[in-house]
């Protein structure tokens, strides 16, 4: 019997869990929170399928195909669509309760870009339900938890560019554990939090997981490519649903002008909000003339957001928005096999690449890939483990991580890394945001370089041992720092523009030069960056 | 503003002075964090209401702290319950034992069609976000502590009550044990749900299920002896 770790706990760590555990692994979840805090709780859309004769996997195929701006892979595509179906009905079969329409079927609605409606939905909770209903099945099944768990370091074994296990923190007692497994599955989530209070993400989204693959030797591909929403709340950036503009909701300048198209895909909207921002100071969505009922039965989570956070009611206000850092594209570049160039090494879900999305995800794309490529990779890790078991050999890397974890406090701490982090959220936001060019973006390159620089010279101030979150969050802090310069380096590199990523130094796509993925990868700890098909 | 804050190192409340209006305690204790005193310990996610990590007590009742908007004076501690492992962060291994304890899962399931009406049966139960307010608000931990609780009966009702499950008996028949006879109905948990859930009528509606499957009603006491107050005669 193989041993299957998987990291994160998010969807696509629970459904990846019950594949491998049905393909006969044993498997163990670590995870940073209990599995239903993750990030998949808050996705409200739906999970895009065919489900009738009013529309056809090819244009499905088609609709991903086209957003993914010739970036994405037309078989892996077409492989995720086709199989879409048979997600949506395995999701119902473990009890997912789905939104019905007048015939009994699972209701559908239409989100941008999408030629038919075809996001399968369970009201606004279309993400809460499916992982919640995903957890219950893990209790079922007997799935072993490790929570509280943050991920430190991949266990490899250099020479043979393997996989061995993983080192982690647990958060309560302050201890480093070493888990060893026969294939590891990561699935922590994407980056967005390093755009901070500019992001709709919830505050875990900080990609320790691609971080710690990097580190460990894993190709990384199209990290520039950071999807925007086009309508947050203003302070806060809690998002108001794309289901707003679907109904009929309007976009009003400083001057309660309409400017734009309010139904045109995200990277376009998100744009043209950015640019009225700049021009006339302000941007507001305006639902008043939706109606008190209808917002109260389709939006009641935006009605309740905005009131605590914006202090308006959106049955008699304006709502002042802005676009917000959304979805990361990028992540751990993986095979069909959702294997990384890691051997042993998986990865699932918004950080991984599956290259599914390209250059920007279309709604409704992201819960249906978890789905999809997490049945494959909990079955695929499974099968790896049992024909190449890890050999049980001696590592340093748990020596090495509980030595940082001592030596960590005694970081100087001149330089407080809250300060720091809001500074970077802030720096990306305004260059590495919808609009880039070259100079904003080695400026903050130089900016990510400085600090990692301070490092030694921040640290946690808490010196607990005992659950210590100012530990965690200065360690997250040091993966988001990583992280950031391989997004700045790669979307300097990318001198053209296409899909969420637009250089306005270069605003035309560029397929002769760019036309294909940014990898980027670390040898003997330095950056290295390459286009390859 | 000012703020008290029970504080777990030395078992005291900690008082903070915090210049913000009209944000959300969550926001208040953010500023404290990374501005004031970076040993302050809670959970948060998703800062909109639906991560379910936040929950703790103001003056004595539950909250989530991305939705409430603290006033002057104000008195936060963690939720009930649960062992504190530090200041506002509380021991949530309730969340797995409970729900494994009252099976709330789905055995197998039938029929891919099903009407609009009959699934919005189980529309406000599937709503829950595990933010155990209702765990610590309950009373009947004091006195059993394997006491199956309020968020998992809910579960349990919402599978029970699903117009797709083919399999209720072995549910119905574990929650016969420190579950739904367990409960005093006293309804605590129903006012400090987030998500307007009422975990006293799923309760209620276990029962009557149970009584319809044949389950005797334990606290009916008939054919046995007269212990009821009012009744000895």
């Amino acid at each position: 019997m193989s041993k299957v770790l998987i990291i994160g706990s998010g969807g696509a760590g629970l459904v990846s869990a019950l594949s491998a555990h049905e393909a006969g692994a044993e498997v163990i979840v670590a995870s940073k929170t209990l599995p239903t805090r993750s990030q998949t709780s808050m996705a409200q859309g739906g999970m895009n399928a065919v489900l009738g004769a009013d529309d056809s996997v090819a244009d499905h195929i088609a609709d991903t195909l086209k957003s993914s701006a010739g970036l994405g892979d037309e078989k892996r595509i077409a492989f995720m669509c086709e199989k879409a179906p048979e997600a949506i009905r395995w999701c119902n079969s473990i009890g997912l309760p789905f939104s019905r329409d007048d015939s009994g079927e699972i209701a559908r609605r239409r989100l941008g870009g999408a030629s038919a409606p075809r996001a399968c939905y369970a009201q606004d909770y279309t993400g809460l339900k499916l992982l919640h209903t995903l957890y219950d099945q893990c209790l079922k099944a007997g799935i072993e938890f490790k929570n509280d768990r943050f991920l430190l370091n991949l266990i490899t074994d250099q020479e043979a560019n393997r996989v061995l296990g993983a080192t982690f923190l647990v958060i309560e007692t302050g201890e480093v554990e070493e888990i060893r497994a026969d294939a590891v599955i990561m699935a922590t989530g994407g980056y967005g939090n390093l755009y901070g209070k500019h992001s709709t993400n919830s505050v875990q989204a900080t990609g320790d997981g691609l971080a710690a693959a990097v580190r460990a030797g894993a190709r990384l591909a199209d990290m520039e490519f950071i999807q925007f929403h086009p309508t947050a709340l203003k302070g806060s950036s809690i998002l108001i649903s794309e289901s707003a503009r679907g109904a009929g909701g309007y976009l009003l300048s400083a001057s309660k002008e309409r400017f734009t198209d309010e139904l045109a895909p995200r990277d376009v909207v998100a744009r043209a909000i950015h640019d009225e921002i700049v021009a006339s100071g302000a941007v507001y969505l305006d639902i008043r003339h939706l109606g008190e009922e209808f917002i109260n039965h389709e939006l009641p989570q935006e009605r309740k957001l905005a009131q605590i956070y914006e202090g308006i009611d959106p049955v008699h206000e304006l709502i002042p928005i802005k676009p917000s850092a959304h979805y990361s594209m990028g992540g751990i570049e993986v095979d069909v096999n959702c294997m990384s160039s890691v051997n042993g090494l998986f990865a699932v879900g918004e950080c991984a690449n599956h290259k599914t999305h390209g250059a920007n995800r279309l709604g409704g794309n992201s819960l249906l890939e978890l789905v999809v490529f997490g049945r494959e990779c909990g079955r695929n890790a499974s099968e790896y483990g049992e024909r190449y078991p890890a050999p049980a050999v001696e590592n340093p890397q748990y020596a090495k991580d509980t030595n940082f974890i001592r030596g960590v406090m005694y970081f100087t701490n001149q330089i407080d890394f809250y300060q720091k982090q809001e500074m970077l959220a802030n720096i990306f936001y305004n260059n590495v945001g919808l609009v880039r060019d070259d100079m904003g973006l080695k400026a903050v390159l130089g900016a990510i370089r400085q600090m990692q620089k301070e490092l030694p010279f921040m640290g946690p101030r808490d010196k607990s041992k005992v659950c210590n979150t100012n530990l965690v969050e200065f360690i997250e802090f040091g993966n988001k720092i990583e992280l950031a310069e391989i997004i700045v380096v790669s979307a300097i590199s990318r001198v053209e523009s296409r899909g969420a990523h637009y250089r306005i130094d270069a605003p035309a796509r560029n397929d002769q030069m760019f036309g294909a993925h940014t990898i980027t990868w670390k040898e003997d700890g330095v950056l290295c960056a390459d286009f390859l098909l | 503003m000012t703020i008290s804050i029970q504080r777990s190192h030395n078992d005291e409340a900690q008082t903070y002075n915090v210049e913000l209006e009209n944000v959300t305690l969550l926001t208040v204790l953010n500023h404290i964090k990374t501005s004031l005193d970076p040993t302050l310990t809670y959970s948060h996610g998703c800062r909109s209401g639906v991560c379910g990590s936040c929950a703790v007590q103001v003056n004595g009742r539950e909250q989530l702290m991305c939705e409430y908007k603290p006033s002057d004076g104000d008195e936060v501690e963690p939720i009930r319950n649960a062992r504190v492992i530090r200041d506002l962060v509380v021991d949530s291994s309730m969340v797995e034992r409970c729900n494994r304890a009252g099976m709330g899962w789905s055995e197998s399931s039938k029929a891919d069609h099903v009407s609009a009406e009959k699934m919005e049966r189980i529309e406000t139960q599937s709503d829950c976000i595990l933010c155990v307010s209702c765990y610590s608000a309950c009373p009947v931990y004091a006195a059993n502590p394997d006491f199956i609780g309020p968020f998992a009966l809910t579960r349990v009702w919402r599978y029970v009550n699903d117009p797709r499950e083919s399999d209720i008996e072995s549910k119905m028949a574990t929650v016969q044990t420190n579950g739904i006879w367990d409960c005093t109905l006293c309804g605590a948990c129903v006012p400090v749900c987030p998500q307007s859930i009422a975990p006293m009528q799923d309760i209620k509606m276990l029962r009557m299920k149970s009584g319809m499957l044949g389950y005797p009603d334990p606290t009916m006491n008939f054919g046995g002896s007269f212990d009821l107050g009012g009744w000895d005669f």
